[in-house]
């Protein structure tokens, strides 16, 4: 008799597999609702090799690897215009539903510099996929080694210590002009194509501090050629080896945070099932393994935001880099 | 002595018969996208790279390279069968590659394409063998004042390029100059010449240009002249391939020039054009006959060739040690390293030896199976301009437009290329030169954004440019060979003014 009933344990897992297996039924009816019928082209609104790059490439082959999407994300560069080519184009995709972008805070500091007909409420939000820290960086063999001790040499010799960064007019400028303003310090402001040329000058030192994000730099501190100083956010950055470097507050007594937006638009006036539908792959695509080791490696911040939240989160984030690009005297 | 073990594990990884079965296999593919201008490496290797996401990260980075390899070697064929450069640095090879085949001479003209590509590789490979480190250093010296002297000396370099008339060629110039401007202005971050069209955002790229200017202007005036290719009496046969081989040491100058030139280049900071333009203005420099280049030459076959490959092959180790992509494919093998959970970057070697090794190990194999694949094909490839007009002149406007949508998947980029196409025509019927356009354009972004780098860091004072040690001597080297036509001039109506008083 009693070999013949299962034991209770095995009962228990017959219930939760027909419970699983109708969630993910009823999961596969809502999502047959819309997707894609053919390859969805996924524009980069930066050039290659650059952070939105090398994420859109990584993504393409984590979906394909995990079967999330039946059709390919073709990834598309369209760099010209410091990413105005790319916003322009997807915004002329009016109602199409196979193109969708990733973008970094150039979605704000593009068109405010530029002067592009083109802001972030012409596109559909689909989510926030993470957000990018910034650390101050100096060479290792510099003899600063705190925040405080670098800005005090550069208080007492105004306009000679070099501060290299991304682009003109964006997040790098923006906050060095935030540390200035802050500290009343000068720096000489050089801007370079991207963030491993920035990273490569300091290593070089050719420059003399950088606010590089930490997957650009983060190769160099570990062969011992870069000095993190301080975290331009109000907390620490809680991964190992990370957690050591003091935020801006800890380290100079001033508070400081600037984080860049790493998230996922679509053209204008697309259908609501279509956004869900890539709301809804883009959540499957942070939950995978690879996304978190890739997350914790490149020190990216894990902040996945959707729905009604993520229009208001960027409508501050605008608001708030308008404002700081108005004190710099970047915008008119 | 570690660097020969390393390789020796290297070359194990390299050669297990499943590596190197992946290997052939991107030799061929990467030799027919490199064949077909525009889709070019970076397309290749990015439309390849979720097939590579099932094989381990060593076997994967394997089949990446070999098909960039495969298309270093693939865009030489075009260059020189019909004057479309498949990539910017098959530009300076068409000067006298093409020349050569439309006299007959294809099968030499490609014969010493390869075996010259093949030779600057092997420089290169050897110096990322056993020198990587203390190269890696060495690229650190070059900031913005440095990379702006290596521009003047490239373009310093090609004064000897511009033909007959001075101010054809400063026209020529300007015009490439004004053209590389189009877009956004990297020290101001403002648009310039974009009048409001978003097409325009993105520039002129390089490659729709050179299609248009060498390959589709070429098609017109072949058309105008009387529909006719003069190629068909073209000698073919593998005697011809040894006979030219046996030909090539005699030109080791040009070889050890060439492949110096390149290394330097591709580590740092200009990479595979600039090598290629400038090994070619230096050979005609300091050739014997320099009336001879731009008609057909050996010798301006291999100087560009030996140095945009040392280039290519070169420019692995900043990505390696560095973490800084060399060229746009090299961007997009980058992307997979990281896919693989790799960190491109100063620690790779230590922390992933057999990953590293494993690709030098593959430049070594790829290279020299790649040689001897592309040579078994020479006659074959070059029997292509046997073809009836009819059927090849279509053929070539069409891969033509295939090549200039590729490049950013754009329609427009197929109407520049025609509009190219008429100016390259108008250029060669006025006796303009193309080739400073073609340089100015290329370099001229990156030559103008260190500059403005430069005076920025210096804060306006052009005395930067002078007083660090690198860039003083680049400087004054660029300076030098820059008047030096003018002094040669000079030497001689001197020694005649000494001589004719004798003579009278």
């Amino acid at each position: 008799m009693s070999k013949q009933q299962l034991p209770k344990s095995w009962r228990w897992a017959v219930v939760a597999a027909l419970v699983v297996g109708l969630v993910g039924f009823w999961g596969g009816i809502a999502a047959a609702a819309w997707q894609p019928t053919k390859s969805v082209e996924f524009v980069v609104p930066a050039g290659t090799g650059g952070g939105a790059d090398i994420m859109a490439r990584f993504i393409f082959p984590l979906v394909e690897k995990h079967k999330l999407s039946p059709q390919p994300l073709i990834v598309v560069n369209r760099s010209g215009g410091a990413g105005a080519e790319g916003f322009m184009h997807v915004k002329e995709k009016k109602g199409d539903p196979h193109v969708i972008t990733l973008t970094l805070d150039n979605l704000f500091t593009t068109p405010l510099a530029t002067g592009v007909p083109f802001n972030w409420k012409d596109l559909t939000p689909v989510g926030r996929l993470a957000l990018d820290w910034f650390v101050l960086w100096v060479n290792a063999e510099s003899p600063y080694k705190t925040a405080k001790e670098y800005f005090d040499a550069v208080k007492r010799e105004p306009s000679k210590f070099k501060m290299g960064g991304t682009g003109t007019a964006q997040e790098d400028q923006i906050i060095t002009i935030q540390m200035e303003q802050a500290f009343g310090l000068k720096f000489i402001y050089v801007p370079f194509k991207g963030g491993g040329d920035v990273a490569v000058s300091l290593v070089g030192k050719h420059t003399d501090s950088t606010v590089n994000n930490p997957s650009e730099a983060v190769g160099h501190w570990k062969a011992g050629r870069l000095r993190p100083l301080a975290v331009v956010d109000r907390e620490r950055i809680p991964l190992p080896e990370w957690d050591k470097i003091p935020t801006m507050k800890e380290a100079t007594g001033f508070d400081m945070g600037y984080t860049m937006l790493r998230g996922i638009f679509m053209p204008p006036a697309v259908s609501k099932e279509a956004q869900e539908w890539y709301v809804d792959l883009f959540r499957k695509v942070t939950e995978t393994p690879e996304w978190k080791k890739y997350l914790a490696d490149n020190a990216l911040k894990p902040a996945f935001l959707a729905g009604s939240d993520y229009p208001k989160w960027l409508e501050e984030k605008e608001t708030l880099t308008k404002d700081l690009m108005k004190k710099g005297g970047l915008v008119k | 002595m570690e660097a020969v073990y390393n390789l020796l594990i290297g070359l194990q990884t390299a050669l297990s018969p499943f590596n190197l079965t992946v290997l052939v296999a991107g030799l061929f593919v990467g030799t027919f996208v490199g064949v077909l201008p525009g889709l070019g490496g970076a397309n290749g290797v990015a439309i390849l790279i979720p097939v590579t996401f099932r094989l381990p990260p060593t076997s994967a980075v394997i089949l990446l390279a070999a098909i960039y390899w495969g298309a270093l070697f693939g865009g030489v064929i075009t260059s020189i069968l019909f004057n479309i450069p498949g990539e910017p640095w098959s530009v300076a090879t068409c000067f006298d590659g093409y020349p050569m085949a439309k006299k007959g001479k294809a099968c030499e003209a490609l014969t010493t394409a390869f075996c010259s590509h093949f030779f600057g590789a092997m420089v290169a490979t050897l110096i990322l063998t056993f020198a990587a480190p203390i190269v890696a250093e060495f690229t650190l010296m070059f900031g913005p004042p440095e990379t702006f002297a290596v521009m003047m000396l490239t373009f310093s370099a090609l004064v000897s390029l511009g033909g007959m008339s001075p101010v054809k060629s400063v026209v020529s110039t300007l015009l490439g100059f004004i053209m590389a401007a189009v877009g956004i202005d990297i020290v101001t971050g403002r648009l310039r010449l974009t009048f409001g069209s978003t097409e325009l955002m993105g520039g002129f790229s390089f490659i729709v240009a050179v299609i248009g200017l060498f390959g589709l202007g070429e098609v017109f005036m072949t058309v105008e002249e009387g529909l006719r290719l003069e190629g068909v009496s073209v000698r073919m046969g593998v005697r011809t391939v040894f006979q030219t081989m046996a030909q090539l040491p005699r030109f080791w100058r040009t070889y050890i020039r060439g492949a110096l030139i390149g290394c330097w280049m591709g580590i740092k900071p200009g990479g595979a054009t600039p090598a290629s333009f400038m090994s070619y203005g230096f050979a005609k420099q300091f050739s014997k006959n320099p009336e001879e280049f731009g008609t057909g030459t050996i010798e301006g076959v291999i100087a560009p060739e030996v140095a945009a490959h040392a280039a290519g092959v070169s420019a692995t180790l900043p990505m390696i040690t560095l973490g800084i992509p060399g060229s746009p494919t090299m961007a997009v093998i980058l992307g997979g390293l990281m896919m693989w959970g790799l960190q491109p970057g100063p620690m790779l070697f230590k922390e992933n030896p057999e990953f590293v090794w494993g690709l030098i190990g593959s430049i070594w194999v790829a290279n020299a199976i790649g040689v001897v694949m592309v040579l078994c094909f020479v006659p074959f490839f070059a029997s292509i301009l046997r073809a009836p007009f009819s059927i090849l002149m279509p053929s070539i406007v069409f891969v033509c437009a295939i090549g200039a949508y590729a490049v950013n998947n754009r329609m427009i980029d197929i109407w520049y290329m025609i509009l190219f196409g008429f100016v390259g025509m108008a250029f060669k019927k006025l006796d303009y030169p193309i080739a400073p356009m073609v340089l100015a354009l290329v370099l001229g972004d990156m030559a103008e954004s260190a500059m403005r780098q430069s005076l920025v860091m210096s804060q306006g004072s052009p005395l930067i440019f002078f007083n660090r040690p690198i860039a003083g001597i680049v400087n004054g080297l660029a300076v030098l060979f820059f008047f030096w036509p003018l002094v040669t001039v000079l030497r001689d109506r001197i020694r005649k003014k000494l001589r004719a008083p004798v003579d009278a």
